[in-house]
């Protein structure tokens, strides 16, 4: 198998495995379909700004959390957008979980507030790197003279 | 998304893209999410829809005093200095008679009710896709018969 064979393989592998494991759903694979010739870094620019975005909303979400008196409705809000974004990009864990840690902001359980805060902020660097690797692997079949495989 | 959506999008363009006298259709995003923005902007721009943005309600309130207008305006409900709900109230009391369609993550029947009756043509649960995105094209095109 040539070079850029082997790294289409690859691509596909890890590209399904992001799907199987429940990284990404199909509005991620929705996301490469407004991608073409006039805009061939669309997905990696919206990828991009979710990353800005959800970091600047998990660090606002652990700074309401640490406060003496939590203000629940801020909490939420900031899980509502985070909700928003993930959901618009196609990350399926992160949304997963905003609407687990909805619920809490809406008990005003901060103990379990707190747990999905951990969590998501988890399911968020295991995305980021995941969907980093996958950009890599991209650029590394153009690289290599291959084109990307469509998903 | 793929090649059979395009034939009756192109349709639905073609009664506005093909009269040499009527101009494309126009659209307002409004949502205070930069990647949800980011992503109807495209979504729409590759529909060949002229599409601008909008960060709140009161953004897109000021921009038709201004006296633009856009033949639709998909609206997010949940957005600080005004929301969805109240920024559609303030259109139709302007006389404000675009095709909007509300877009939000909320799923509570009630909810979407208040939208609905704010005066929303059309309601639509986030993400958008391009299969929403035309089926609210329909609309504006029965508008404008």
């Amino acid at each position: 198998m040539d070079v850029v064979s082997q790294l289409q393989k690859q691509f596909i592998d890890f590209s399904s495995s992001l799907y199987r494991e429940g990284y990404v759903d199909d509005q991620f694979s929705q996301l490469h379909k407004l991608q073409d010739e006039s805009s061939p870094d669309f997905v990696v620019e919206v990828a991009s700004l979710f990353f800005d975005d959800a970091e600047k909303l998990i660090n606002s979400m652990a700074r309401a959390l640490e406060q003496p008196c939590v203000d629940f409705k801020q909490v939420d809000s900031h899980v509502h957008q985070l909700k928003g974004s993930s959901s618009s990009i196609g990350a399926l864990r992160v949304k997963n979980v905003c609407i687990a840690f909805r619920s809490f902001c809406d008990a005003q359980n901060r103990e379990g507030c707190m747990r999905c805060l951990q969590q998501v902020s988890h399911e968020y660097t295991m995305l980021k790197s995941k969907l980093q690797t996958l950009f890599r692997m991209e650029q590394q079949i153009l690289a290599a003279g291959g084109s990307v495989p469509l998903e | 998304m793929g090649g059979s959506m395009k034939a009756p999008e192109k349709e639905i363009l073609g009664t506005k893209m093909n009269h040499r006298h009527r101009p494309k259709i126009t659209a307002l995003v409004v949502d205070d999410n930069m990647v949800i923005r980011a992503i109807h902007h495209r979504l729409l721009k590759d529909l060949g829809i002229e599409n601008q943005v909008a960060v709140n309600g009161k953004e897109a309130v000021d921009v038709h005093s201004s006296g633009q207008y856009f033949d639709l305006i998909l609206m997010d409900m949940d957005m600080p200095v005004m929301n969805g709900i109240e920024a559609t109230r303030k259109l139709r009391a302007m006389g404000i008679h675009s095709t909007i369609a509300g877009v939000s993550s909320r799923s509570l029947e009630r909810e979407k009710q208040e939208f609905m009756e704010a005066g929303l043509d059309d309601y639509h649960e986030k993400p958008l896709t391009a299969d929403k995105i035309v089926s609210i094209l329909h609309k504006i095109s029965n508008h404008s018969g």
